[in-house]
Parts: C-alpha cells; sequence; structure tokens
C-alpha cells in the first residue's frame, strides 16, 4: 500500500499517520507538499490533521483552494481511497468532497481528550475490520468538530448509511454526554457516496500501538490494506 | 475604473445555533444590559476592488463570498458599500 500524506502548512498530524504506515504496518507513505500537483500514483491520499493556514477564515477554508487539492479532487472522482483525519475532514468539507460543515464546537472550547465512536459501518474500505457496532476509543484534538448539514443532506446520509462513525459511550449507547462536541445526530465521521472519501474528527492514527495508550486506530489502516490487496488481486 | 471600498459581514446562518452568539448574549446579560436578544458574532471582510460600476463591484464581491469568505452551508453574508 502505498500512502500519500499531503502537508500544508499547519499540517502537524502528517507524521502520526507516517509512522502509523511506515512503522507499525510496515507499508510506504510519502509526504505531499501542498503546493504539488503531481502525487506519484498513490494507492491512497491522507489529509492528515492540523491547523492548515492557521485556520484562517474557517477551518479547511484556505488549504482546499491548495494546488494538491485539484489533483486529490480528480483522484477522488475516479474512486481513489481518500481519507481525510480531523482538519482533513474540514477541508474535505470545504472542498465539497463530503457534505456539511464543522463548526465551533458547542462548548466553544478545545478538546483534547479520548471519546468512544461506534463503528456503523463495516461494509466500507476503511473499516471492514472492524466488527459492526464495535466502540473505539481514539482522541480527538479539535476546536471545531460539530458536524452540521441541512435536514435533507442529513436524512440522506442517515437514509444511504453514510455516517461510519457515532460518538458513543463506552457501551455504544448514544446519550447527550456522549457527544463531546454537538455534532448533529452524534456524527464522528461520514463517506461520500460511492464509499471511496472517508471523514472523520477522530485520530485513529494516535492509537495504533499499545505503547500510545491503544490500538483501536490500526483497524482503520488495516481494513484499507486489505481493500486494496483485494482490488490489486482483482485487476 | 474606479476602486469600490466594500464591507463584507458574514454571519452564522439564521436558524443556526450560534455559541458564540449565546455566549457573549449571557455576558451582557451578566453585565446587566437588559433587553439584550439575537446576539450573532461574525467576521468582517473589509476589502476594495475596481470595477466599472457599483453592481459590478458587488457582483465580484458576491462571488468572492460564494467561493471562499462564506461557507453556504453554515453562514450568510451580506455586502456593504463603504465610504471611500
Amino acid at each position: 500500500m502505498r500512502a500519500a500524506i499531503i502537508t500544508f502548512p499547519g499540517s502537524n498530524c502528517d507524521y502520526d499517520c507516517y509512522k502509523a504506515i511506515n512503522e507499525v504496518l510496515g507499508e510506504k507513505a510519502y509526504f505531499v507538499w501542498h503546493r504539488e500537483t503531481e502525487l506519484g500514483d498513490p494507492d491512497v491520499v491522507i489529509l492528515p490533521g492540523g491547523f492548515s493556514y492557521g485556520d484562517y477564515l474557517r477551518a479547511g477554508a484556505i488549504a482546499r483552494f491548495s494546488p494538491v487539492m485539484e489533483t486529490v479532487t480528480r483522484l477522488a472522482t475516479e474512486g481513489r481511497p481518500i481519507l481525510g483525519v480531523c482538519n482533513g475532514f474540514q477541508i474535505l468539507c470545504e472542498a465539497g468532497l463530503l457534505p456539511g460543515a464543522l463548526v465551533r464546537n458547542s462548548e466553544l472550547r478545545f478538546l483534547g481528550r479520548d471519546v468512544h465512536v461506534r463503528v456503523e459501518r463495516t461494509d466500507t474500505i476503511f473499516t471492514a475490520n472492524y466488527h459492526p457496532g464495535q466502540v473505539l476509543r481514539l482522541p480527538i484534538a479539535h476546536g471545531e468538530g460539530n458536524y452540521v448539514a441541512d435536514r435533507e443532506t442529513l436524512e440522506r446520509l442517515e437514509a444511504e448509511g453514510r455516517v461510519v462513525f457515532r460518538y458513543t459511550d463506552a457501551t455504544g449507547e448514544r446519550t447527550p454526554a456522549a457527544n463531546p462536541n454537538g455534532s448533529m445526530n452524534d456524527i464522528a465521521g461520514i463517506i461520500n457516496e460511492a464509499g471511496n472519501v472517508l471523514g472523520l474528527m477522530p485520530h485513529p492514527e494516535r492509537v495504533v500501538e499499545g505503547l500510545l495508550g491503544g490500538t483501536d486506530g490500526l483497524g482503520l489502516f488495516t481494513s484499507l490494506r486489505s481493500a486494496l490487496g483485494r482490488l490489486a488481486a482483482t485487476t | 475604473m474606479k476602486t469600490y471600498r466594500l464591507e463584507v459581514a458574514i454571519t452564522p446562518r439564521e436558524g443556526l445555533l450560534d455559541p458564540e452568539g449565546k455566549a457573549v448574549e449571557h455576558a451582557l446579560q451578566a453585565l446587566a444590559f437588559d433587553g439584550v436578544s439575537r446576539v450573532r458574532v461574525g467576521r468582517l471582510v473589509t476589502l476594495e476592488v475596481s470595477a466599472e460600476d457599483e453592481v459590478s463591484a458587488r457582483a465580484g464581491a458576491e462571488e468572492m463570498c460564494r467561493k471562499l469568505l462564506a461557507n453556504p452551508v453554515t453562514e450568510d453574508f451580506s455586502i456593504a458599500l463603504a465610504e471611500a
């Protein structure tokens, strides 16, 4: 698996993704600076977390116009897997590759702690190695993670089963207290219609080995590797 | 071509929860500013554009709002002509 990790000015989780893929997974990840337009034919593109352009205007609003995003958008429409974590999710929404937007946390504070999310879909290329309803403990670190969308979009996301991760308590129950940021429908991560673009606010790349306090994020990367392996076997 | 100085006000979309506005509203009430309601906190962008006339200057600014300055999912915008 070859993963292109896009580095924007202000990205700060790019090395976490790099280590998760290169050292823990033993696959090949490489950085691509945001001014590039050539991505080197990756199997997957990762937009990492951070504060691209200092979150000026809105989180992700300016990064979305970086030269590299034109290529990312093309690859996305061609069906190439794209993963956006935290700021990467915000950029994907600003770029229109995922619907809705991420606004200020309902309690206005930056949140840096662990949360629980329930895996709502295991038939995606990003989550096949989890089991349905599995509850993951993942860290969040964001000030703008409050997912909003208009009613029509929200209904469509639910009807099409495109909510992949939802905030719950440790037992998998949805409660107001388990939703850290006010996200509509407790949404922590969504996928596009074609199933190749995933965005989520929690950081799976930060929990991929015991030393980091957990391995619940690893399944996302192994799922991708398995899916890409199957893809390669059929072509 | 003339230079027009515009003020673009971007506010959280009507009907959408604005926690920052709410916090400010509560603080104002705590300071005994009675009768304050519907506080919304947004952003003001001032800019100058060269255009043939005011209509095309405004049209340019609207396009900027749609493409970058505002997020159509969460924000409303209004454009006012400022004194040059």
